[in-house]
Formats: structure tokens, sequence, C-alpha cells
């Protein structure tokens, strides 16, 4: 058994459900309880089964993001991590971008023995903002610093907001403030406005342990 | 005019196109998986295209205000090449997706076995995933693959009203007609098929099953065909709520009965031919209220 958080609330995607939907949203966990190789199957349907759009109650949230992360602890309560692992590996390779984006969630919220940082990876190769904004979240405290550094300024190019990055106060480090003093440069040498969160970024490298460690060093 | 383009492959069109088909009136389409022009040698090389077509095209259409559907399929001119036939097997895991509204482009290139076996196989797929077909007809000997292709539609079970039989002219329009199918238009620059044929075929036989698509794709084809057909039926006396009905709440009909559609039918007409309109998602469910499921 693997644990995963749920991405909101039970009762929170059940208020935003009618009765359908949500004899639905239960008859696929009991599915993918059943038998968790279900999952690949019942993952692509979820949405048009259940529901989609911004969840009340959840702020930034969707409703189809949290049932599917609902169907992955369902699946994860009969598997330990790396049979969990493989099939959120198979979900995601042949997911569209909304079942991908799901299972960067459950990686968001799963314990520290799954390890997914290969789909992470993947997802920062794209560039679908929503996919390179949920492979920053929790699960990217797997990443290398050099990869970590890479999604961060990789968010200040997509403009997807740096406040979706975790450990930004933690991780930010001097060689991350070098690398986005020189997009900085770059932006206004060609006359560009400078994206507001670069500044957020250099403020964390200047507060961060990381910077203060180096500098004792 | 609030225009749903059902046959355009945008994966071949630049982002000046999306813009100029937002400042149209472009708020939803269906990009039907086709032939890239250059061969394809591997399934591989498909199931890349499909990913792109539930992925990145999506997103990309996304950013200017459009929502992105596709068929998905084997086409007849790749079915001929035994490296490709494999890709059969994977594609219900395609069929399967969000956003995906029929099983397409199948149909006729060049009328041999190994093209009719992939369309017999693909048109039971559909009736295995209640979804409908795109059914492309071939650019030569337009009225015999015609025929054939409303025959085995009637051998597969397929209800005719779940058939689009597309790239019709006034030669094959009305055995399409008669059959019960959908019959597809694409709007092409040259002499196919042009906008003012078009009105001359609605004020013959009315607005019914009809579908106005632009086509466009790789070659010289032109994305705002669709709503250049629209400006054609106006100037020719059909009111605005006839066009609505050609360019918009037609296609709703033909591919809602897939159960998969990811733009809201009832859409209201926010900006219309307004090149100010400034592209947001609002055509889309996304960053709007929530849409009930509940369907299977
Ligand atoms: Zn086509």
């Amino acid at each position: 058994m693997t644990a995963i958080q749920p991405l909101a609330d039970p009762s929170v995607v059940e208020a935003a459900l009618d009765e359908g939907a949500h004899e639905q949203w239960r008859a696929l966990e009991d599915e993918v309880a059943a038998d968790p190789a279900r999952l690949g199957r019942v993952f692509p349907a979820a949405a048009r089964k259940t529901g989609r759009g911004p969840l009340p109650g959840a702020d930034g949230v969707l409703l189809e993001d949290a049932v599917r992360v609902s169907l992955v602890r369902s699946a994860a309560r009969s598997l330990d991590p790396e049979a969990l692992l493989a099939e959120l590996r198979e979900v995601y390779r042949y997911g569209d971008s909304d079942e991908k984006r799901a299972v960067l969630h459950a990686l968001n919220g799963a314990d520290d023995e799954l390890d997914g940082t290969d789909l992470l990876l993947d997802a920062l190769r794209t560039n679908d903002t929503r996919l390179v904004a949920a492979a920053m979240g929790p699960h990217s405290d797997r990443l290398d610093a050099d990869a970590w550094r890479q999604g961060v300024l990789k968010c200040l190019f997509t403009g997807v907001p740096v406040s979706s990055v975790t450990g930004l106060a933690r991780r930010a480090d001097r060689e991350l403030a070098e690398m986005v003093q020189r997009y900085q440069r770059e932006r206004e040498a060609a006359g560009r406005d400078v994206p507001l969160d670069v500044q957020v970024v250099l403020d964390a490298c200047a507060a961060s342990p990381e910077q203060n460690r180096q500098k004792d060093s | 005019m609030r225009i749903f383009d059902p046959h355009i492959h945008m994966t071949s069109r630049t982002t000046d196109d999306y813009e100029a088909m937002h400042a149209a009136g472009v708020r939803a389409l269906v990009e039907p998986a086709f032939w890239l022009g250059q061969p394809r040698t591997s399934v591989g090389s498909f199931t890349d295209y499909f990913d792109a077509l539930v992925g990145w095209e999506r997103f990309r259409a996304a950013q200017f205000g459009i929502a992105h559907h596709c068929t998905i399929a084997l086409n007849p001119k790749e079915a001929n090449d035994p490296r490709c036939a494999e890709v059969l097997d994977v594609l219900p895991r395609y069929l399967a997706k969000d956003g995906v509204v029929a099983v397409g482009e199948v149909g006729f290139d060049s009328m041999t076995v190994e093209e009719e076996k992939a369309f017999v196989r693909q048109l039971e797929l559909a009736v295995e995933f209640e979804l409908p077909a795109m059914v492309h007809t071939p650019h030569r000997d337009k009225e015999q693959g015609t025929r054939r292709t409303l025959e085995l539609v009637t051998e597969s079970g397929l209800a005719p009203g779940m058939v689009v039989v597309d790239h019709l002219n006034e030669v094959t329009v009305d055995q399409v007609d008669d059959a019960g199918c959908w019959m597809g238009f694409s709007i092409y620059p040259d002499t196919k098929m042009d906008e003012h044929r078009m009105v001359a075929i609605l004020q013959r036989r009315g607005l019914d099953r009809v579908l106005v698509n632009s086509a466009a794709d790789w070659g010289r084809s032109d994305p705002l065909k669709t709503a250049k057909t629209g400006a054609a039926m106006l100037e020719a006396g059909f009111s605005a709520d006839d066009v609505d009905r050609v360019l918009w709440r037609n296609p709703i009909e033909f591919f809602g009965q897939s159960g998969r559609l990811l733009v809201d039918p009832d859409l209201t007409d926010d900006a219309g031919a307004d090149a100010d309109s400034s592209p947001d998602s609002s055509a889309t469910f996304e960053g709007n209220s929530i849409l009930r499921g509940s369907r299977d």
C-alpha cells in the first residue's frame, strides 16, 4: 500500500458533483480499488463521467484533477510504491495532457518512497504551462539542483507563476540568481519588460539559506 | 458569427492562422488525423502524432481561445504500407480520450484491398466506441469511391447519422444525402469546391446534415473559408440563423453524438467577426464554471 494525499478534500469534490456524477465517481473508485490495473482504463473517461472545471472551495484546483488523483489514491491502497509507479508511468505515457497533469498532481501528494523524477523531467521538456507548473510542485524536491534551477528558469520563460514552485525559499541559491540575472540582462538589452517574478526569484536567492551556506564555504 | 470548423489540420498551420481564425469567429474545431505529406514508416510515428493531437495542439489552440478536438484513425493512404498497418492495434487507447470526437479520417484513397480492410476494421471500432466516423472520399474516381464507401457503412451497422462523408461535390452529394449520412464539404481556394458552389448546393437541398469545412492543411488552403462561406450565404439571402446553423449548430449536433465535446454548445457569440476581440479561454470550459458530466 502506498499513501497519496488527496488534491482536494473529498467533501469539496462531492459538493461539486450532482447525484449522477457522484455515483459515477464512486463506481470508478470502486473499480480501481478492486483492480488497480484498471487505472489506465478509467483515467481517460473520468472527466466526462464526473465533470471538469475550477473546483469551488479549493483554490486553483480543477475538479477533473481532484477526481483523477482520487482514483490514483484508490489504486495506491493495494499497490506497493514500485507497482504504483509502474502504473503511473503507463498512464502518463499514454495520457492526454489532462491525464498527464493529474499524474503529476498525484506524485506531488506521494510519500517519500515514490520517485517519479523521470516523469517530472518529461513534463519540464514540454512547453505546456499546466504540465510545467505541476512538475514544479512538491515532488520537485526530487529533482537535482541543476534540473530544479532549469525548471525555475523555464517558469520565468513560459509565464508560469513562481508561486507554484515548491521550495523556492529553501532551494534558491547563488547559481540560480546568476542564471536569472543573465536572463534579466538579456531582456533589458532587448528593451523588453522583465517579468515581476524575476525579482521574486532574486529576492528568494538573496534570502535563502543555500545562498548563505555557499558564502560561508 | 460563431464558427466550428469541423475539419482542419492545425498541426500544419501557424499561430497567425489561429489569430485570424479567432478574429473571424472560430471558437471550436476538429482536427482529423491524416497523412503528413511525407509518408510515415513506423507505428511510433503515429503515436507521437496522436499524442500531439490530444496534447500539444489542444494546448496551442487554447492559447488562442479555440477549443480543439480531434479524430483518430489510420488514414487510407498509409493503410497500404504494412509497416503502418499495426497502428490499428493502438487506436483503442486514443479513441478513449476526451476531445476525440470521431474515428477518422478513414475511407479510400486508391481503392485497394488493404484500404478496404483498414476501413472496415475502423468502422467496427466506431461502433465499439460509440463514436461517429469521418470518411474521406478519394480525389480520383470520387463517385465510385463514394458508392463503395456507402456500401461498407451500411454493412458496418453504424447508423448513417453517425457518419460524415467528406470532400463532396455536385456529383457525389446526392448519393450520400439519400443514404442519410452527413455531408461534408471542403472549401478550397482552387476549383475543387468554392463558397459560391457551396451556397448553390445549400439553396438546392437545404441545410440539414451539412458540414462546411476549410480542410486547411500543409497544402494550398485557407483556414478562413468557413467564414467566407458564411459571408457568401448572407450575400445570397440566407439569414444569420441559417449561417449559425451550418457553421455552428450542425457540427455541434454531429460531433456531440460522441459525448466528448470540450466546448460549450451554447457558447454565446461574444465577439463575432470582431477583429479586436482578445483571445482568451472563454470559448472552452477551462477557466469557466464546472461542466457536469455523468455521461458515458
Ligand atoms: Zn483532411
